[in-house]
């Protein structure tokens, strides 16, 4: 078994051994779990983070975190869950998985992948080097120009902050580089961009996303960096520049970057959901179209961020109606996971509950979304706690949920041991739980007149209830995050041999043993369908003949 | 030291900013609209989770066993048409209304209703305080500067010559800042560089709260808005009142003594005291700071204590705010604190 | 997990494939798809990628266009004062020579004729003299016009817009470099045609962003 090789060489090797194995490792696969470890500790931190805040916030008039290390503490919460977390799991996720799912031995460039990696993760490292320089930035994620001019921000931490992303942002753009070439030139014979699986689709198309919005951001943040060194005008408007100008360079980036986040999820739902419903998914070539559809309609609807700026009611208005059908695409894609449910023998393994939690929490993300595109509504509660209500819903209840249920469908594959079944099930029940308590509060808060981003608020504003209902939610979740990660550590030694299809699905990478040997496929698998192995098991009535 | 007494400025009933008790008709056009919308998404809500709901509940089965697998369906296009036209048709009726109250709340600031008696403001966004320039009121031109507390006149939406619409013109001193006093109107932001406006018409004479809704710093959370909506005739005498120079209470010779200390400090560099020679625009007016209620931008009731405490160290009572605590000794402090109590 | 049916039906092992033996259906032939191989979908992606790039400095170039001479602007130099067109015409013409040089040197590597090295070292001279008609450029904008990317938004929209493009103009150079030392050696085989014809993209695409910046800044103020 291919598992036993893998640990009786673990026991061989030194530690140096196998830290220089991986160190210099250019294996899609390894990268990929690198990744995901990576993306895990700046969740932690992030969560660390996020904690304190809600700390802080647990009373009126509070003095536990002084101002500044509160905006501190939102700033890195926001850029280390965005840049650290959010893309570098998906990314990660991706590149275990893609090379396996098209029956490629690796990705196009190996070498090139793993200097993606590495300075992915030197960014971050650059950006919490803050912390030592004196401080961290504390200008929020978005930054708003001019507060990360000299004038405003005099410490080095928003240089720190902008070579940080714009390192990291290079090697994101390399993984979108990588995955498309990959993915358009490496598949298996007779697998015919028609026939991908729909998680390689949708990081097809997450790839033209990052290829097309990661340079204007790493353009703004070298316009900062001229400004804040050169003393060039870009975002100073004392001497003509713009700080409108920045925000909408930032949210050409900004908008397009929520969905880099959660296409790469579209795309494990609709790998989980036909798997354990046990039905093809339905509709794949609509929701293909939709997933394209989403694709280039996100990159005309950024300054629905900007409804407040005054640009004016015209402007508003087109703003608001393509924001509005973005909507469009998205529902066809709920419609269809639903239409895949319906008729099918659900098999509620922890994936699955993740699965169905993403979609009845991504489905109120979406409605507060529809909300929020409404843009006179959008002028009493853009940049409150609704905001954040809506957002956290979208990218916790959304990409954190199906990150989860994409991991705990993955995991035997990646490492041939099955997660623990009844720690996986209270990771999820008290995350679900927290989830709502934290982040469903904050949009009555929100409408009741809480603008975000403040370290405290005054007692007689009626917001103290729902505060502390928010924090106490926050430390219901805590603990989810704790088992998850004991879970996937103790497994590696105490999980179930996996075998290599455990969920029997239906897609390459099931055909090879878990995890799979460095080449990953002995021989390169020839596929006629969406599902290979489904073809195999219904001989008389394979999938080739339906699509 | 607790502080939370000191925060409490009211300190009694909890007060009211919810965007569902609006008293203006921008802030009550999106009430109606958020209504709406909330209807129509309610019950996307109910039909999207009732399904999936039935579908877990029905079509619960356990782990897949024997490789008897359930009909495959592999999609259908009529059923991809309709739930493609049904949100289409969903998103163009949102597209109706949102134009509608776009025009409604988003109107020509140029052009007030006939007969009415406009007020005109420009508040100025400054690094955690706000600056008003009161600019006209019913054609008359005002031209006076005051600081942190908007007082604007109560309208009498009825009748067309009693209508009193204010219209605010939005500028930035430094960074970002929002204008958001949720029960009048929703927010606008103030960019630097740019010019924006906002707008609001109210009968409710009442205190209407508020706070900067853009982060710009530091002390982004202590940069509260309080808008005074007066009874017209009580409107008329406090601009009387703002219009004319600083008191001079050269009769009380502690006063005089004071208003000495506070001209030979660096106090009028940042301050204005209109009369005098403190000419200072970096800082709040303080020409009738007596007739605000609050101090530091809403955030302390404005009491002698809370002054005195205030100039002693200013980064004690809002860390990391702009004015430096000056090491003032005891003496100099309370005649400072004697000036500035008297300019009513 | 145990309790599921036997899992190795799951490998796709030659016992399953010799099922075409039954009278099951049998699979169409797999039609050979056209592929371009990783390196050139690559380059494309990376080039794309160089679009939205530019497309933003252009962005910021246009907006800021002329707001120097505007109330409240900095004054200082204008585009029309500063920028002498003669000069950026003859640049225009070294990277638009290279275009043509650059393909004639990939097509004879391709084609196996001679002259591969002596084109291709054209190439990278007409290159370098677009390099150095920039950096005469800049040298009088900023010792005779005095014209710094702190001077004023024009300077600071200029440096950055053409600076980024001398930068991509000078990888360009280098990696030309490397190739052409490569082919002296006699190292460049028939397999390495590949990475001669990506790097031959690479210009091509630099030169036409080339003939967007020269419309954008040396022509547009002669417009209007």
């Amino acid at each position: 078994m291919a598992t036993a090789a893998y640990e009786s060489a673990g026991e061989r090797s030194s530690w140096l051994e196998v830290l220089h194995d991986w160190v210099t490792t250019v294996d899609h696969k390894k990268i990929g779990i690198m990744y995901v470890i990576m993306a895990v500790v700046f969740l932690v931190i992030a969560g660390v983070e996020a904690l304190l805040m809600r700390w802080q916030l647990l009373q009126p008039g509070s003095e536990v975190i002084a101002p500044d290390t509160f905006n501190q503490l939102f700033t890195m919460h926001g850029t280390t869950m965005v840049f650290f977390v959010g893309m570098p799991i998906l990314i990660g996720i991706a590149n275990y998985v893609v090379p396996l799912q098209i029956g490629a031995r690796d990705m196009a460039f190996p070498r090139l992948n793993a200097f993606g990696f590495w300075v992915t993760l030197f960014g971050g490292l650059f950006v919490y080097f803050s912390f030592l320089t004196g401080g961290a930035p504390n200008f929020g994620w978005f930054a708003y120009s001019p507060l990360t001019e000299r004038t405003f921000a005099r410490g080095p931490a928003a240089d720190f902050w902008a070579l940080g992303l714009i390192v990291s942002g290079t090697g994101t753009l390399t993984a979108g580089i990588n995955f498309i070439a990959s993915i358009l030139a490496m598949r298996a014979p007779g697998m015919t961009l028609r026939k991908v699986p729909f998680f390689t689709w949708t990081i097809l198309w997450t790839a033209v996303q990052i290829v097309l919005v990661m340079p204007p951001l790493t353009v703004s943040l070298v316009m900062v960096m001229l400004d804040r060194q050169l003393g060039a005008h870009f975002f100073d408007p004392q001497n003509g520049g713009s700080a409108y100008l920045w925000q909408h360079l930032f949210w050409f980036f900004g908008h397009p970057e929520v969905y880099i986040l959660i296409l790469p999820v579209f795309g494990m739902i609709s790998e989980v959901i036909p798997v354990f419903a046990r039905k093809v998914l339905f509709g794949y070539e609509f929701m293909a179209a939709a997933t394209m559809a989403i694709v280039f309609i996100s990159l005309g609807v950024w300054a629905h961020h900007m409804f407040c700026v005054g640009m004016g009611r015209t402007l508003d208005l087109v703003f608001a109606v393509s924001t509005l059908l973005v909507s469009i695409p998205t529902g066809i894609k709920m419609f269809n996971w639903l239409a895949t449910m319906y008729g099918g023998r659900l098999w509620f393994a922890s994936t699955m509950l993740f699965a169905v939690g993403f979609l009845s929490m991504f489905l109120i993300g979406g409605l507060t979304g529809i909300m929020l595109a409404a843009a006179p509504f959008d002028f009493q509660v853009s940049d409150t706690y609704f905001v954040v209500g809506h957002f956290h819903f979208v990218l916790i209840g959304g990409t954190l949920f199906g990150v989860f249920a994409g991991i705990h469908y993955w995991y035997p594959k990646a490492t041939g041991r099955m997660l623990s079944e009844r720690l996986a099930r209270w990771q999820f029940w008290l995350l679900f739980i927290g989830f709502v308590l934290t982040f469903g509060p904050m949009h009555l808060s929100g409408m009741l007149g809480m603008p975000r981003r403040i370290y405290t608020y005054e007692m007689d504003r009626g917001w103290t209830f729902w505060n502390q209902l928010t924090t106490f939610g926050a430390l219901v979740q805590a603990p989810s995050f704790l088992i998850f990660a004991y879970n996937v550590v103790v497994s590696l030694w105490k999980g179930k041999p996996a075998g290599d299809n455990p969920w029997q699905a239906w897609t390459l990478e099931w055909t090879t043993t878990s995890p799979p040997p460095s080449y990953n496929f002995e021989e390169v698998p020839i596929v006629h369908s969406r599902r290979p192995i489904w073809d195999l098991q219904h001989p008389d009535d394979p999938d080739w003949k339906y699509e | 030291m607790s502080f939370a007494s000191l925060l409490a400025v009211s300190g009694g009933p909890a007060q009211n900013l919810s965007i569902f008790d609006p008293v203006s008709p921008p802030a009550e056009s999106i009430r109606d609209l958020a209504f709406l919308i909330f209807a129509i998404t309610g019950l996307i809500f109910l039909i999207v989770e009732g399904i999936l709901l039935y579908s877990v509940f029905r079509f619960r089965h356990g782990p897949p066993n024997g490789g008897a697998e359930p009909p495959q369906v592999y999609g259908s296009t009529p059923i991809e048409i309709a739930w493609t036209a049904a949100p289409a048709l969903i998103v163009f009726v949102m597209t109706l209304v949102i134009t509608r109250t776009l025009w409604e709340v988003n109107v020509d600031p140029k052009t007030p209703p006939t007969d009415s008696k406009p007020l005109r403001v420009t508040v100025i966004g400054h690094q955690w305080w706000w600056e008003y320039v009161y600019e006209s009121y019913d054609g008359e031109k005002l031209g006076f500067i005051t600081a942190n507390e908007l007082h604007v006149p109560a309208s009498n939406l009825k009748v067309a010559s009693e209508r009193r619409p204010v219209y605010l013109t939005l500028q930035s001193a430094d960074v970002c800042h929002s204008f958001w006093v949720p029960r009048l109107a929703g927010k606008m932001d103030l960019i630097p560089g740019r010019t924006n406006s906002l707008w609001f018409e109210t009968g409710h004479k009442e205190l209407f709260l508020g706070q900067c809704a853009e982060f710009c710093g530091t002390q982004h959370a202590k940069m509260l808005l309080r808008v005074n909506v007066d009874a017209p005739d009580d409107f008329a005498r406090w601009l009387l009142e703002q219009q004319k120079p600083a008191i001079d209470d050269a009769k009380d010779p502690k006063v005089a003594e004071g208003k000495k200390t506070f001209l030979a400090h660096s106090c009028v560099n940042c301050h204005r005291v209109r009369g005098t020679s403190a000419v200072g625009s970096y800082g709040p007016d303080l020409t009738h700071l007596m007739s605000r209620k609050t101090l530091a931008s809403g955030i302390l009731p404005n009491s002698r204590d809370n002054l005195r405490k205030w100039i002693a160290d200013p980064q004690v009572v809002k860390p990391g705010c702009l004015m430096p605590a000056f090491g003032l000794s005891a003496e100099n402090l309370e005649r400072i604190v004697d000036y500035l109590a008297s300019l009513r | 997990m145990n309790e599921g049916p036997n899992l190795s039906q799951g490998n796709l092992g030659s016992s399953a494939l010799a099922n075409a033996a039954n009278p099951l259906p049998v699979p169409p032939a797999l039609a050979p798809e056209g592929h371009l191989s990783p390196g050139q979908w690559g380059m494309i992606t990376f080039l794309s990628s160089d679009i939205t790039f530019f497309g933003t400095l252009i962005v910021a170039y246009l907006v800021f266009f002329g707001r120097d001479s505007q109330p409240g602007g900095m004054g200082g130099p204008t585009p029309l004062d500063a920028l002498s067109l003669p000069l950026a015409i003859g640049t225009t013409l070294c990277l638009l020579a290279s275009s043509v040089t650059v393909h004639i040197a990939d097509r004879a590597l391709r084609l196996g004729r001679s002259g591969f090295v002596g084109l291709w070292a054209a190439t990278i001279a007409l290159g370098i003299a677009f390099l150095l008609g920039t950096a005469h450029e800049w040298n009088d904008l900023i010792n005779r016009h005095h014209l710094t990317i702190s001077r004023n938004l024009f300077g600071t929209t200029f440096y950055t817009l053409v600076g980024f493009h001398a930068l991509h103009v000078t990888i360009g150079v280098v990696i030309m470099l490397l190739v052409l030392a490569l082919a002296l050696r006699g190292k460049l085989a028939g397999k390495s045609h590949m990475t001669v014809e990506l790097v031959s993209w690479y210009w091509h695409f630099v030169d036409g962003v080339w003939i967007v910046v020269f419309s954008v800044v040396y022509l547009m103020p002669h417009l209007g």
